[in-house]
Order: C-alpha cells, then sequence, then structure tokens
C-alpha cells in the first residue's frame, strides 16, 4: 500500500493493466506529450512502447470508431480526452455504434473499451470547458458509466472498466487528481455497479457522485457537530446504478438528498428521486430533494462564478431545512472559500 | 462490353457470374416478395451494383475483415457470408445472423470476418479503420476492407479515418460505390462539379484508383493490384466504382417516376447492366458455356428458393429476448 493521488493512481492502473494483458492500449490527445494528461499517463509509451501507446489525430469520432473496430479483433483500448466536451463530437460512435455492437449483432461479439473524460468545474473553464454530462451517457443502454471519487476507486474502477467487457465512460473530476489516499499495490479492480457507504448515519441519505461527495462529506462532518447524523452514499457507478444500497439506506433514514454536479433538467440526481419516489413512497419522511447545477451554461468570470457551485453549505442548509432545522447559522459557519474557483490554495492553475 | 471468352478466361468468368447471379437473384427475391410484408424492416437493394462485390468475392480471403453500410447484402454475400442466416434476419427470425435485433442494416458473419454493417451513413468506416489496427498491432498479414457510398465521402469522420489510416499506415482499403445518388439527392447538389472522389482523397495522401462499373475486368485488375499493395504494407489504397443502384433508396419498387432522376439515365445503365453483359459474352459462342450457365442458375435459383423457405420455417425470438444482451458478460472478453 502506498499514498498517491488521483492521478497518479490513474497511472499505476494504467501501468498495471498494460502489464497484465498486451492487448491493453492507450491513446488520446497529449498522451505522450511532457504533460501527459495531467501526469496520469506518464511513462507509459517509455514502459510499453509506441505501439501501444500513442498520441492521436484531433479526431475524436473516428478515433472512438477505431477503438471499436479494435475491439472486435480483441484489442482492449483506453482513449483519454483532456476535456469531455471535446468527446462530444463523438457521439455517433459511441451511441449508435459502441453502445448497441453488442445487443444489434446478437451478442456475437463485444467491445471492451474504457473513455477516460476530464470533467471539472472552476479556473475559468466556461461554458464548454466544464460540464458535467454523466446524465447523457447514463441514458444510453449499453454504456456503463463511472465517476470514482477517491483515488483506491480510481485505480480500483480504471482496471474493473479495462478488463469490463463493455464500453465503460470513465469520468475524473479535474478538482480530484490531486486528492491523496492509500492505495493498493498490484490488480485491485473494483466492481462496477456497487456503491459505497462513506458515512454511515441515521438521520438523513445523501447520494453524490466524483467531487459532489467531497462536498458532501465536508457538509456531513459539519452537521455531525449540529446533532445530525448523515449517511453519505458515493454513487461511484452511475450506470448500472447501485439501488439496493440507495433504497437499503432511504428505508432507514426516510429522508433523502440527491446531489449532482450536473445540470437539475434530467440529471441523475432527478432519476434518484423518481425511483426512490416510486418505490419507496412510504418509507419517505419528508419530500425528496435534489442540488444540482443551475439549467445554465457555467459562465467564465470568477465574478460570475461567485455562489454558482453547489458546494458544502448548499448541503448542509438544506439538510437542515428538510429536517426543519434552522439554518441560520450555515452560511456564517461554512463561508464560500477564497478563491472559490479553485480546489484549494495550492492550485496555481492550469489546468 | 464484350469479353473474350477462351481457356485461359472461362473460369473467372463463370466466377463472376456466379456471384453476379446470386447478388441478383437475392436482392430480387427479396423484392419479389417484399410487399408480402413478412419482411418487417427496411432494406436497400443492391440491384445493378452487383459487380463490384462480386469482383471483391473473388480478390479477398476469408480472413480478411469487411465492413459495410445500409446498403450491404451484396457485400455480406459477398465476403461468403451465410445467406440462410441474412435472410432470416430480415424476416426477423431467431435464426438470423443477428438473432433478430439487426434487420437488413446490421448484418454479421463472424465465421468469415464480416464484422458488421451499420445503418448511419459513414459510421463502419472507422471500424474498419480500427479492425486494420488490429492486424497491425497483432502482426497478421488480414487487410480490412470498408464498403462505402459516395454520401459517405460526405461526412466528417470519412475524412478522420483516412487520415489515420495513412498517418499509421494501416492495411486499409477503402472501397467507394459511388452510385451517384445520397437517397434522393444527386452527386450535384452534394458535391462540386467536376471534382473526382478519388483524386481528391489521393491529395489526402493516399493511393487511389478509380474503375467504370462496365469494365468487370478493368476493374478486377484494379482491385487485385490494390489488395496486393496494402497487403504487403504499402498503406491504405481508396478504390472509387461508379455504379448504378436500379431499385428506390429503401424498399422494393423502382421510382423513376417521383422525379429525381431521369428515365434516360436509368436506361442507359441498364444497357450497361454488367451481368447481362457478361451472361451474353459467355454464350456467344458454344452451347457448352450455355449448358455450364443453366446449371449455375439453377443451383442459385434452387439455393435462393431454400433460403426463403429456411427462414419462413424459423421461430421467431421468444419475447423475452428484447430484453437480453444489453451489456456483454465477462466471459465474453476473454
Amino acid at each position: 500500500m502506498s499514498q498517491m493521488n488521483y492521478a497518479e493512481a490513474i497511472n499505476e492502473a494504467l501501468h498495471e493493466a498494460m502489464q497484465l494483458d498486451s492487448s491493453v492500449i492507450c491513446y488520446g490527445l497529449g498522451v505522450t506529450d511532457p504533460k501527459a494528461v495531467f501526469g496520469t499517463t506518464l511513462n507509459l509509451e517509455k514502459q510499453f512502447g509506441p505501439e501501444r501507446v500513442f498520441d492521436m489525430p484531433t479526431s475524436e469520432n473516428a478515433m472512438t470508431g477505431v477503438a471499436i473496430g479494435a475491439a472486435l479483433n480483441g484489442i482492449k483500448s483506453v482513449m483519454t480526452h483532456q476535456r469531455i466536451d471535446f468527446f462530444l463530437l463523438a457521439m455517433d460512435q459511441l451511441v449508435n455504434g459502441a453502445a448497441k455492437w453488442h445487443y444489434m449483432f446478437g451478442s456475437q461479439n463485444c467491445v471492451p473499451i474504457t473513455i477516460r473524460l476530464i470533467i471539472g468545474r472552476g479556473w475559468g473553464q466556461g461554458p464548454t470547458h466544464s460540464q458535467n454530462l454523466q446524465a447523457w451517457f447514463s441514458h444510453i443502454p449499453g454504456l456503463k458509466v463511472v465517476m470514482p471519487t477517491t483515488p483506491e476507486d480510481a485505480k480500483g474502477m480504471l482496471l474493473a472498466s479495462i478488463f469490463d467487457p463493455n464500453p465503460v465512460i470513465f469520468l475524473e473530476h479535474r478538482w480530484l487528481h490531486n486528492s491523496i489516499g492509500e492505495v493498493l499495490d498490484g490488480d485491485i479492480r473494483v466492481p462496477l455497479g456497487k456503491a459505497k457507504i462513506i458515512k454511515s448515519g441515521k438521520d438523513i441519505t445523501l447520494v453524490a457522485m466524483s467531487y459532489m461527495s467531497i462536498e458532501a462529506i465536508h457538509a456531513a462532518d459539519y452537521l455531525e457537530r449540529q446533532g445530525i447524523s448523515c449517511e453519505v452514499i458515493d454513487l461511484r457507478t452511475i450506470k448500472p446504478l447501485d439501488w439496493e444500497t440507495v433504497m437499503e439506506s432511504v428505508s432507514k433514514t426516510g429522508h433523502l438528498l440527491a446531489l449532482d454536479s450536473g445540470f437539475s433538467t434530467g440529471s441523475v440526481a432527478g432519476e434518484i428521486i423518481a425511483r426512490v419516489s416510486m418505490e419507496k413512497f412510504n418509507a419517505l419522511k419528508s419530500a425528496p430533494a435534489r442540488l444540482a447545477m443551475p439549467d445554465v451554461p457555467e459562465p467564465t468570470s470568477p465574478a460570475l462564478t461567485k455562489g454558482f457551485y453547489i458546494r458544502a453549505a448548499d448541503v448542509a442548509e438544506k439538510v437542515m431545512d428538510m429536517l426543519g432545522k434552522d439554518t441560520g447559522q450555515v452560511r456564517k459557519d461554512l463561508t464560500e472559500p477564497r478563491p472559490h474557483d479553485i480546489p484549494g490554495k495550492w492550485f496555481t492553475g492550469p489546468f | 462490353m464484350v469479353y473474350a471468352v477462351n481457356n485461359s478466361s472461362i473460369e473467372n468468368l463463370l466466377d463472376l457470374f456466379y456471384h453476379m447471379y446470386r447478388i441478383r437473384t437475392v436482392e430480387e427475391e427479396i423484392a419479389r416478395r417484399y410487399s408480402e410484408g413478412k419482411m418487417r424492416c427496411p432494406v436497400h437493394l443492391s440491384t445493378g451494383q452487383e459487380a463490384i462485390p462480386s469482383i471483391f468475392a473473388l480478390t479477398i480471403t476469408k480472413g480478411d475483415f469487411a465492413v459495410s453500410t445500409h446498403r450491404g447484402h451484396a457485400h455480406y454475400l459477398a465476403k461468403g457470408g451465410n445467406l440462410n442466416a441474412m435472410i432470416a434476419e430480415i424476416y426477423g427470425k431467431s435464426t438470423g445472423c443477428s438473432k433478430g435485433k439487426g434487420g437488413s442494416m446490421h448484418l454479421i458473419d463472424l465465421n468469415v470476418n464480416f464484422m458488421g454493417t451499420s445503418a448511419i451513413v459513414g459510421n463502419s468506416i472507422p471500424v474498419g479503420v480500427g479492425l486494420a489496427l488490429s492486424s497491425k498491432l497483432k502482426g497478421t498479414d488480414q487487410i480490412s476492407c470498408v464498403f462505402l457510398g459516395d454520401g459517405a465521402v460526405e461526412e466528417g469522420v470519412f475524412y478522420e479515418s483516412v487520415n489515420f489510416a495513412a498517418v499509421k499506415k494501416l492495411p486499409v482499403l477503402f472501397i467507394c460505390e459511388n452510385n451517384l445518388y445520397s437517397v434522393y439527392s444527386d452527386l450535384s447538389v452534394r458535391q462540386p462539379k467536376g471534382r473526382s472522389i478519388a483524386k481528391m482523397v489521393e491529395a489526402m495522401g493516399i493511393d487511389m484508383s478509380f474503375g467504370n462499373d462496365n469494365d468487370i475486368l478493368a476493374n478486377q485488375q484494379l482491385m487485385k493490384k490494390a489488395v496486393s499493395n496494402v497487403r504487403s504494407g504499402n498503406g491504405p489504397h481508396f478504390l472509387e466504382f461508379s455504379t448504378y443502384r436500379w431499385r428506390e433508396h429503401c424498399g422494393h419498387n423502382f421510382d423513376n417516376d417521383i422525379g429525381y432522376r431521369s428515365q434516360d439515365e436509368f436506361l442507359e445503365w441498364q444497357v450497361k447492366d454488367s451481368l447481362k453483359l457478361l451472361e451474353s459474352s459467355l454464350t456467344k459462342d458454344g452451347s457448352d458455356t450455355t449448358t455450364k450457365l443453366s446449371s449455375i442458375k439453377e443451383k442459385i435459383d434452387s439455393e435462393v428458393a431454400a433460403a426463403f423457405e429456411f427462414a419462413e420455417a424459423s421461430p421467431f425470438p421468444n419475447q423475452s429476448e428484447a430484453y437480453e444482451g444489453v451489456y456483454a458478460k465477462e466471459e465474453a472478453s476473454k
């Protein structure tokens, strides 16, 4: 076991997978450049050679199709894009091709590809560099959608994604790349489709994913001090979603707040509220609630993003409101960090 | 066009006739029966376009990969795809090549490395390029053949795919069947007048050849040469052939009356019908060849009739199968 950050954990998973299986290849814009996609692809080319690790033309759509074709002959591609927004050019190959191949050809072959997409917020990333589109991908049958929060899960779930026989959308929040944690050595796969209860509690269930799980934990720590016990579920996999864990928790707490880093309408949080309301209506003691991004493109100026993101204070305030507590003190206790548009003061950009 | 029939040419000509007649017979039988309403999916027939796939059938090896388009019946058959499984697929039966999940536009036969067809214009092009990348990574001599039409050349993914194939010098044979129409839109409203598709692609840095549909033997030589170049590691090659679809874009009817193309143009292509010209060359001198042709036709006619009987007699898939196969299970990736 060693301590490392999320980006290093991704890098370790890639090394491990390529070492284990010579059919794993890795490509994407910048994977062999000096910055190595925020360090996540460092040394791969050196260790595994330019046949298996290569930079690519700026052709997101075709290169997704290339991964499909290679997969049909047993090659497992890990494709990387520095921003999810660029990958929108590849929707045809992803949605009409990769997601449906196994089904529409009568389950005769499969498309084991992993597509790493980086999502984020802040630092003036603006309207087309900061989207969190997990809901889009989870809408498509045949795709798996993964959003690990911790370095340990980043490594374990990337390994599981690479060796999964299906196309997996692997979403990394840029604000998590520098987070540090203990990570086990070797081939430590974390099964897809299993959520993790990162904090047990009895008063309310908070369901979150990726960076929202971090905000949820901060809120839960604060609420603990106010005498409110939150159960925090880190979904880890968005599709297929671990409904059992969500339903069990809501049955226990009777209250649900679903958090989402994506836009509100059609969000994963909305889906969670719908399913819980339909299946656990009798267990609910209050109306379930959602905190997601407003249905507004993210602006660029730091003046415009003040108060724009969902953060721990919003979560804590909402929870207290749902439980009928006085919220007057929350924003005084949990003030917006300054600056508000970076993961920590140590961060000096660029993204 | 008259083909010289002699001892050295006859076998090849008969083989070409076999494939062309077989594709024509299958497509026309689908057209004949389509109005019965039992084939309940869109069909894009290749009647009139048999020559190129037939040449392909005689040029390519079983281990080579191929992908194709919505108009893919001919390519599937030419690659050696199972006829019964294709007809059953169009009938939506469980014995279909995609178990009823795909229909006419999603044909596959892994026994002959026919890797799939797509209903989305241009969609299978990068898939074919990816298959070529896999051959290169695995160090085999398999080439990957990508069928496309003139419309697909207008898709961005086409340029992306050609570019990547060129950068990596991948063993890809692009086979463009230019039949002048994308659905009902004439080439003249889609691409600048006088610009050659093949020449444009050549400018992207790959070899090309262009052939007219009415000289089968010349086209056969072009394809042979291209395949051998690609196989010997010289990188991708783009072949463009001019051809013509006889029937409507989608369906079993003729549609010259609706006003997007002229009857004269249609008749002009009927006159240079490769199948008829080949047949008349073969039957010109001597009853021996005529007898051989009759026996080929008889064999194919009964094979095709049997395929339709097989499809009709096959069971439909269970309703519950609609919900199965969304995800591949772990074993499938091994």
